[in-house]
């Protein structure tokens, strides 16, 4: 099959008039411009050396806490600076000379060099298959199909003990996923601050987030806060759009959600006063607070959890239960109703 | 012999009683390069690499990968007394308290932007030149090897520094882990040792980060480097270029000066970035707590169509039996990802399929003259554009006062339709052009010169274009599309008919174009007029 149709059927084609003649420069031919050329490149040169200077000069001599305010960029700090376009004269004016040297000063006339055809001459090919096959064959490979079937099966297993010997990397997860530090009873403290909270420290309409109360002698981990971190929200009771279990886990106004996204697990921080629309900055996932953060956009699949509030008898707020299901987002085990 | 000379023989001389190569480096210090700007952009991506080496080892001789708790008390007030891991109090000396340490963190920065950048556009034009063609499939596929590893390096890169905005792209990273059927908790928690955030993370990536993946980069641009050297580098077609030739300037000395010099061009707009523009101020975004977040959460620009991706992610989960699946993170995180770079990878193999193009390729397309691969091109580079948008969807909301329903909703309608609307768009595009092509060389050019006529008509002048030009715009493939035979000569179908026909059609479809002008077309024309 041929797809190149280089004068077929009489078409007569364009012909290839092969290089075209080389020009030549200025500085070619005539001594003044070489010269000049020669001092450019020079000059680039020295603004290198320059640069270099500057850096130098700036990282030793510049004292740390000199901002100099420049137009467009703002304030800057004057050593970082001149260190930073100290080594970018120095690198960019070196790179410039050399470039300039080879375009103005070194040979421009371009050279023709030949391709080979990758593809071997036929006779090359022949000999180099047939010695593949003796030899190979030599070796039994194609007949012994035992050995061949057992290295199979060694190499194979050979290549599962690294991926075991990954098993000690960490735990397994057992039942971690699906549960968080609330329990029923545990109040809910400010975070940052830990101070226990009274439904009249929140106004209508403010949010707040809180965690659950530390135990005696317990600390608190990031691994915790990325399980327990909580948001309340306070509506006027008659917003509420709620089924009366979910209702009675609010408490005066105030709703509970776990602040993890139901989605990639990161924290639901964007609450809009006027529409009660939480929204999770990632990836935009929208949840309706009067509808205990029913998802109405976005890619999360499922609400943020609720949980369940009341006020302790010192008119603290606690949790009535801990969460339901798991917080953050979905994993294999998950069990989703 | 002049001083020097006796000097430069007496080197030569030294090394080739050592080893040998005379012959060898005679040949290859002669070897020809053809020049081209657009082969810069492969270098740009070597040289960042470099910068990144250089700089990203500076940095670690004070960054402390470690999630140690510590109480920060160095320079920067905004943070004094703060709890945070070692890894951010680290990174916060290095931009505070080691000089020149800033500029070093922003340069590397900025290289790994580069880094990423260039690569994309040489791959780009490797693909619309047609370069990875027989023989250089191996080297393409290093290639999308390389840039996959980039995107990785890069995340992990921007991870390291443990503030607030990276431990939100670790956590997302841990969800889709997690979202992995049947395993997912698995591999999370061996990967985090524990529950998320757990101490290991920083630590762990760190390793993958300075040694394991730069050690593969090192591995993968030496070969895609050797491969070049040896497959000697493609040109582009015009008078004198042949499949059969290289034309272009020896390696010493002017290439040698020409890279040299723009490695230092490179390095020198790069520190100057670094000088100048601030990128990544991690001490604005404290340190990493699951529990906050700040608005406007963004990743790096390579990262940012995945993003975009599961943002536009309808809200699909499977809940049966006691498991769940989400679907709303599988597909944009792993499934269409794996099927685009799958695809990218096998590309080399799906064209010469359909063209039934065996023969090797030296001469680069240009890519009006290559439709169908130019469109497909465009196609893929419209879904990356739509998913980069959608990635920065909150952005351009607050920027432009629009709505983020709106442009989300662009983006699940047009991350369909915009990509198949930029492949006819593309096509047709090139298919004009290579009509343009024709009519310049059978009409020659437009010289804007307007002559009356005796008889009062005016025409306007064309001019022969010169023979070289005539050559380049005429000397390429002409592809011919092949038609697969699905049934016998009784019209009974023949096994394998449906995967006939269908390589038949996109043969057909790969192969409609302009045909070139030749002379015999450029005479008649000429007998026609006059």
């Amino acid at each position: 099959m041929s797809n190149n149709v280089n004068n077929t059927h009489g078409v007569e084609r364009f012909q290839d008039p092969g290089l075209p003649e080389h020009i030549h420069r200025k500085a070619d031919h005539d001594e003044g411009a070489a010269k000049k050329a020669e001092r450019q490149v020079a000059i680039l040169f020295l603004l290198s050396a320059v640069g270099t200077v500057l850096a130098i000069g700036s990282y030793i001599f510049m004292p740390q806490d000199i901002v100099v305010f420049i137009p467009i960029m703002g304030d800057q700090n004057a050593a970082q600076l001149g260190l930073g376009l100290g080594i970018a004269m120095a690198t960019f004016f070196l790179g410039m000379g050399a470039v300039h040297w080879a375009k103005t000063l070194m040979p421009d006339t371009e050279v023709i060099a030949e391709r080979h055809e990758f593809r071997s001459e036929e006779t090359d090919r022949e000999e180099f298959a047939a010695t593949v096959k003796e030899q190979g064959g030599a070796a039994g490979l194609g007949r012994r199909t035992l050995i061949k079937r057992s290295l199979g099966l060694a190499g194979g297993l050979a290549a599962l003990t690294p991926i075991v010997m990954l098993r000690d990397l960490g735990p397994q997860p057992k039942k971690e996923l699906n549960t968080t530090s609330w329990e029923s009873g545990t109040r809910l403290v400010t975070d940052p601050g830990d101070r226990p909270i009274k439904p009249s420290d929140l106004e209508v309409g403010a949010v707040a987030q809180v965690l659950p109360a530390l135990k005696a002698g317990e600390e608190r981990t990031l691994e915790n806060v990325g399980k327990d971190a909580v948001l309340l929200i306070r509506l006027n009771p008659n917003e509420f759009n709620l089924d009366s279990e979910r209702l009675s886990w609010t408490h005066d106004g105030i709703i509970a959600f776990s602040k993890i996204c139901s989605h990639m697990g990161c924290a639901v921080a964007l609450y809009e006063q006027q529409t009660k629309h939480l929204l999770c900055p990632c990836h935009q996932s929208t949840f309706d607070v009067t509808r205990a953060a029913k998802v109405i956009f976005g890619p999360a699949a499922r609400p943020l959890p609720q949980l369940a509030i009341t006020v302790d008898s010192d008119g603290y707020l606690v949790a009535k239960q801990p969460f339901t299901e798991p917080v953050g987002p979905s994993f294999w085990e998950r069990n989703s109703k | 012999m002049s001083q020097k000379e006796r000097i430069i023989g007496g080197v030569a001389n030294y090394v080739d009683e050592r080893t040998g190569a005379a012959k060898w480096l005679n040949k290859n210090l002669k070897k020809v390069f053809p020049d081209h700007w657009s082969f810069m952009l492969g270098e740009v991506a070597l040289y960042s690499f470099i910068i990144l080496l250089l700089s990203g080892t500076f940095l670690t001789f004070w960054f402390d990968p470690s999630q140690r708790d510590v109480v920060y008390n160095g320079s920067y007030m905004p943070l004094q007394h703060v709890q945070m891991s070692a890894a951010y109090a680290s990174t916060l000396h290095i931009s505070f308290d080691v000089r020149g340490g800033l500029l070093m963190r922003q340069i590397h920065h900025w290289a790994a932007l580069l880094f990423m950048a260039s690569i994309i556009a040489h791959l780009l034009r490797v693909f619309f030149t047609g370069a990875f063609r027989k023989p250089r499939e191996a080297n393409w596929l290093i290639g999308v090897g390389l840039v996959t590893l980039g995107i990785v390096e890069g995340f992990l890169g921007y991870s390291l520094p443990d503030d607030l905005l990276s431990g939100t792209g670790i956590r997302i990273a841990e969800a889709i882990l997690q979202a992995i059927p049947v395993v997912g908790s698995y591999i999370a928690f061996f990967a985090f040792g524990g529950a998320f955030p757990g101490h290991v993370f920083i630590p762990r990536i760190y390793t993958v980060h300075v040694l394991l993946l730069p050690g593969a980069f090192l591995a993968l641009i030496t070969i895609h480097l050797m491969l070049v050297w040896y497959q000697k580098h493609t040109q582009y077609p015009g008078p004198g270029r042949t499949e059969k030739n290289v034309v272009g300037y020896p390696l010493m000395p002017v290439y040698m000066a020409k890279a040299g010099g723009f490695f230092g061009i490179v390095f020198g707009v790069t520190a100057f970035l670094g000088a100048v523009a601030s990128i990544n101020p991690i001490w604005l975004y404290g340190p990493y707590t699951p529990g906050q977040i700040s608005a406007g959460s963004q990743p790096d620009f390579y990262m940012g169509w995945l993003d975009g991706l599961v943002r536009m992610s309808p809200p699909l989960e499977t809940h049966a039996f006691g498991h769940t699946i989400s679907w709303n993170i599988l597909i944009p995180g792993l499934i269409v990802p794996g099927i685009l770079f799958t695809g990218m990878a096998l590309y080399p193999f799906i064209e010469s399929y359909i063209s039934g193009d065996k023969r090797e390729h030296h001469l680069l397309d240009r890519p009006r003259n290559v439709p169908n691969r130019t469109a497909l091109g465009a196609m893929s580079l419209t879904f990356m554009m739509v998913s980069l948008i959608n990635g920065g969807n909150d952005l351009i909301a607050t920027h432009f006062h629009m709505s983020i329903n709106q442009i989300m909703w662009m983006s699940r309608i047009g991350i369909f339709i915009l990509p198949p609307l930029a492949f006819v768009i593309t096509k047709r595009i090139c298919l004009s052009l290579q009509r343009a092509d024709r009519d310049l060389v059978l009409h020659g050019r437009e010289t804007g010169r307007l002559v009356m006529l005796p008889h009062g008509e005016f025409v306007e002048v064309h001019e022969p274009i010169s023979p070289e030009k005539a050559w380049t715009l005429t000397s390429h493939i002409q592809p011919v599309a092949i038609s697969h035979v699905t049934e016998d000569a009784n019209g009974v179908a023949k096994p394998k008919a449906l995967i006939n026909k269908l390589r038949s059609r996109m043969s057909s479809a790969n192969a409609e174009q302009a045909p070139a002008a030749t002379i015999s077309e450029a005479k008649e024309l000429e007998g026609g007029h006059h």
